[in-house]
């Protein structure tokens, strides 16, 4: 099928797209631990000298990092891979106990196409793991979902305190290549 | 909001500390009045029974300065991190103790090669798990939270067993170029502590509204 250059640039250009609607949103804390799904946010965060890019030992320093810098009266988002998400659960009674708002964008494993059978268990689990911690989910499958789904889960978390996770599902990221 | 004294802890009936010792002999509530000097424009996050306990004292139960945690056990540091970066010209002072900060000690890590200068983390280290009954913590069996921060990079450390050590702390925790961290060792004890609600949104909102002007 032929693919037009629009449609290939939006393919592709995703990453940088979504760097600079967390920007325009006022966003200054990138939380993360390394992840190559996140790596164009991690390297522009990292490069950016007006925002804060804080490289986590665990991704539930994350979540209460976020917590302080709402305090604080700033945005931050969680970057992380799903094996990320079984890390952070009781750290989330703070943000849904508190009401803090709650950016988290995860890059899945274990799902569409998956390679290496380690992955699975949390792949299966993120999303129900999350949604029984109170957490509302948003999936999204094509390049096109990215910015109207985020742009929703922005308004989501800082306007209403809500407690949100965008999940960058395979079909959108491609699954790793394994050997 | 009331401020009869009563029990911040689990009823598990008095006395839960007796008999139980560790390598110092400092009352945990006078210590950190004489090691924090309080004044308006710091803010405070605690981990919570003791600690929180500890902070309320120090400055007030209702006091809205202080993001005291009732749960969540190992955020104390990660929240004190973040606000920390928030509000570069605010003094933010982490009062943990030895359970939660154990709990994600990787943190240190975390705020040790970013340094914010306005940090200051105290450990008040008691050796125990008060919360659940005053269980030996690791600390008291050779783990030692000041040399885990100093590996962890975080440059102004000291760690204070009698009153002799508080002045050259104190000075470190409030005068630092860089993050601080003082490992402050106490007796054993359950003391009373300040009513202040568990609400963790109310508690948002109160030190939001202190701060910003706004929830």
């Amino acid at each position: 099928m032929a693919v037009t250059a629009s449609a290939e640039s939006a393919a592709s250009d995703w990453p940088d797209a979504l760097y600079e609607l967390l920007i325009e949103n006022d966003i200054t804390q990138f939380t993360y631990v390394p992840d190559a799904g996140h790596q164009v946010l991690i390297d522009r965060s990292l490069a950016d000298s007006s925002i804060h890019a804080i490289s986590l030992t665990t991704e539930e320093e994350g979540v209460a990092v976020l917590a302080g810098a709402h305090l604080g009266g700033k945005r931050g988002v969680l970057l992380m891979q799903s094996s990320g998400v079984g890390n952070c659960i009781n750290l989330l009674s703070l943000m849904t106990g508190a009401r803090f708002p709650f950016l988290t964008i995860v890059s899945m494993r274990g799902d569409f196409g998956e390679g290496n059978a380690w992955q699975f268990p949390m792949g299966k689990s993120t999303q129900p793991v999350l949604e029984a911690s109170g957490i509302t989910c948003l999936r999204i499958d094509t390049p096109e979902e990215v910015i109207p789904t985020v742009t929703a889960a922005i308004t989501m978390a800082f306007q209403a305190d809500a407690q949100v996770a965008v999940l960058l599902t395979q079909k959108l990221l491609g699954a790793k290549a394994f050997a | 909001m009331a401020t009869e004294t009563i029990k911040d802890s689990h009823a598990l009936g008095a006395g839960r500390s007796a008999g139980k010792t560790s390598s110092s002999v400092l009352e945990r509530r006078s210590a950190i009045k004489k090691l924090l000097p309080d004044n308006e424009d710091t803010l405070y996050v605690t981990g919570l029974a003791g600690a929180k306990g500890d902070v309320l004292v120090l400055i007030g139960a209702d006091n809205p300065r202080v993001y005291p945690l009732g749960g969540a056990m190992g955020a104390a540091t990660g929240m004190a991190l973040g606000l920390a970066l928030a509000q570069p010209d605010k003094r933010v002072v982490c009062v943990t103790g030895d359970g939660e900060l154990l709990m994600n000690v990787g943190t240190l890590a975390t705020i040790g090669i970013l340094n914010p200068p306005n940090l200051s983390i105290v450990c008040v280290d008691n050796e125990h798990y008060g919360e659940t009954g005053f269980q030996p913590s690791h600390t008291g069996q050779g783990v030692d939270l000041a040399k885990i921060a100093e590996g962890s990079g975080i440059q102004a450390v000291r760690t204070v067993v009698t009153e002799a050590d508080m002045a050259d702390a104190t000075k470190v925790l409030f005068e630092s170029n860089a993050t601080s961290f003082v490992l402050m060792k106490v007796g054993v004890s359950d003391p009373p502590a300040p009513y202040r609600t568990r609400d963790a949104s109310y508690n948002k909102s109160v030190f939001r509204k202190d701060l910003l002007g706004k929830v």
